[in-house]
């Protein structure tokens, strides 16, 4: 999908909003603000009307959650708006709270380790522009350990194919990575779901809001 | 295990705790011993009741110049002062009585004064004013100028003489002559003196013996107004005070540390690693792009690693959400699965947060080492301004409290904060633990 998205970027450390506007720019996006703290991210919002806004947990007067904090405040008043927060650290907390705020749809939750993987980063952030749920490979890890729940009914291929999911990713991408067919996934998608007792749906992220609101239950 | 149950743990181990008083024998027990005059008590307590008159005399002489010279020039006001520093009389008097007490009582006995915050005459006479210790001085000094020291000196003597009079009357009355006891009692006959010998004789030494009571006595008032216990137990305040302070500096240290990896090393880190990522972008196949995708791998290793190391160092999530937050975070981590119940309704005072999360991650790596379990629970909830914790875990118990485990450090860590930790782990389990931490 090769369409150029307008980019607010929320990012108080200097080296970091450098960089990842530079990468922005090289797969053709626009950066039309930058923020420093989450003042401005609220201020540059209503001024830019973004496709998209990045921004960082950490920032300041507080460098606490604040940026956190304003992009929930900011799906609150516009659900349509796509998020996608990058974290220090994996907190499901803080995801649970992201996904929690507007219909869940077009809001993502990344290690910020992951820009990165430029690629994947950049892939991530148009899925979740695209109004797609993404979530860290690894909250979805730890959500999965230690659950003795339902999902122990699942089969280790289908704990794959759901954190594959979980991440909001298609099946074809699902089946890229795991190298079988199409078909087989879509199989094990409703497998899983059967399992969970949640009803099939064609709908990518609506799969992952339910097995995650699932997971947090 | 000598223990299976461990109730009450405050104190790391027994060898920590604070002991009572050196072997010495006090005379009170002394006295109940077959030799006890053949003992160096009896004189001990005589030379006590004795050196009495010395600062008492001296003592009495100074009360009675200074009244009559700053009572004379109380009119010109000059006599004031002079009667003011009869206040701080008790003071020197406290110390020479304090030294003289080591003749009769073993115990160590220690200066109940603080010393002033800063040097100066001003801020010592402040510091001694507001100080208990000096007013139980001087109470002391009064009872002891005017009351004690002759009564002390009389019985010294008494004690000595009379006997002494009665055992050696036979020689005077062998000369012919007689001994006066008493103004129109006198032992003048042999038969008389006969009898006086064997009573000379008991009453020195019924006289040891009341010798040594009365200093006992005395020297019991003395350690109770010369030393303040009241005092010790500010300065046991004030240690514990310095201690959560320290504990409180090095928690904003860690946090300190935390930020700066956080706002340094790491940005740069993430920084790189975007930096190479975009560069194997553009490199074609060949050697130099396997080097820089070698090198990207190295790059995003050492995030991982300084991440877990920040997080170790200190958690933001305990700061931006609270106690329940991050435990739910640490039990995510836990290779045992941790069921949590958490009822708080507010959150915590920072320090109190900090020392329930240690111990939480504490117990946690305890029950993932030893506890072979298969399952744990975490419970905290807040009744009455008290913290409890409790955490428990279905594995095989047997966890020492005295073998410089874990939980000694965890009952250090929780005292600091005036709470306590108790711990029962049977051999054969399960292993539970409480935790409460005053939250005021």
């Amino acid at each position: 999908m090769p369409m150029s998205l307008r980019v607010v970027l929320a990012e108080d450390g200097a080296l970091m909003r450098v960089g990842l506007t530079a990468l922005l720019t090289r797969f053709g996006h626009q950066v039309v603000a930058e923020a420093t703290d989450a003042a401005q991210l609220v201020q540059a919002v209503a001024a830019h009307r973004p496709d998209i806004v990045v921004t960082d947990v950490r920032m300041p007067p507080g460098f606490s959650d604040e940026g956190l904090r304003a992009a929930v405040a900011l799906r609150k008043t516009q659900p349509g708006l796509a998020v996608l927060v990058l974290s220090q650290y994996i907190e499901k907390t803080y995801a649970g709270e992201l996904l929690d705020s507007g219909d869940g749809t077009g809001v993502g939750y990344l290690l910020k380790d992951r820009v990165g993987d430029v690629a994947e980063f950049i892939d991530a952030l148009q899925r979740v522009a695209a109004g797609g749920t993404v979530v860290d490979p690894e909250v979805v890890r730890q959500l999965l350990r230690h659950r003795r729940d339902p999902l122990e009914r699942l089969s280790a291929r289908e704990r794959e194919v759901l954190a594959l999911m979980a991440e909001g990713r298609s099946n074809a991408a699902v089946a890229r990575a795991l190298v079988v067919s199409e078909a087989a996934v879509g199989k094990h998608i409703g497998h899983i779901l059967t399992k969970l007792d949640l009803p099939p749906d064609d709908d990518d992220h609506r799969r992952v809001l339910a097995v995650l609101s699932f997971l947090r239950a | 295990m000598a223990s299976p149950t461990v109730a009450g743990l405050v104190w790391p181990n027994a060898d920590a705790r604070p002991r009572l008083y050196p072997v010495h024998v006090d005379p009170i027990t002394a006295m109940g011993r077959r030799p006890f005059l053949a003992s160096a008590w009896p004189w001990r307590a005589w030379a006590y009741l004795a050196t009495a008159s010395l600062p008492g005399a001296l003592g009495l002489s100074v009360l009675a110049a200074d009244l009559a010279v700053g009572g004379g020039l109380a009119k010109a006001l000059i006599g004031l002062p002079l009667l003011g520093a009869l206040a701080l009389a008790g003071i020197p008097m406290g110390r020479v009585e304090r030294w003289r007490l080591r003749l009769i009582d073993p115990a160590p006995i220690a200066d109940p004064h603080r010393s002033p915050a800063r040097p100066g005459v001003r801020c010592w006479l402040a510091t001694r004013g507001r100080e208990a210790a000096t007013w139980r001085e001087l109470g002391y000094a009064a009872v002891f100028v005017t009351l004690l020291w002759p009564l002390d000196l009389a019985v010294a003597i008494a004690a000595v003489v009379l006997p002494l009079a009665l055992i050696t009357s036979p020689l005077p009355v062998a000369l012919g002559a007689h001994r006066g006891l008493w103004p129109g009692v006198a032992i003048s006959t042999p038969l008389q003196a006969a009898a006086a010998v064997p009573a000379g004789l008991v009453l020195l030494a019924g006289g040891g013996y009341l010798v040594t009571a009365l200093a006992v006595a005395q020297g019991r008032l003395a350690r109770r107004l010369l030393t303040a216990p009241a005092n010790l137990d500010g300065q046991l305040a004030e240690v514990t005070r310095s201690r959560a302070r320290l504990v409180s500096a090095f928690e904003a240290e860690r946090r300190r540390i935390e930020r700066d990896l956080h706002d340094g090393a790491q940005q740069r880190l993430v920084a790189l690693s975007m930096s190479l990522g975009l560069a194997r972008l553009d490199l074609p196949d060949g050697p130099a792009a396997d080097q820089v995708a070698h090198a990207h791998e190295q790059a995003k290793l050492a995030l991982t690693e300084l991440r877990e190391l920040i997080y170790g160092i200190y958690p933001q999530v305990l700061t931006d959400r609270g106690l329940a937050a991050a435990a739910e975070e640490a039990a995510d981590r836990s290779p045992v699965p941790v069921e949590l119940e958490f009822r708080l309704d507010r959150r915590l005072p920072q320090a109190i947060e900090a020392t329930a999360y240690f111990v939480i991650c504490e117990a946690l790596a305890n029950i993932a080492k030893h506890s072979e379990a298969a399952g744990a629970w975490i419970r905290a909830e807040l009744t009455g301004g008290l913290l409890v914790l409790e955490i428990g875990d279905d594995g095989v118990g047997g966890a020492d409290v005295s073998r410089g485990s874990g939980l000694s450090g965890l009952a250090d860590r929780v005292a600091v904060v005036g709470g306590t930790v108790a711990v029962s782990s049977p051999p054969g389990g399960p292993t539970s633990m409480r935790a409460e931490l005053p939250c005021q």
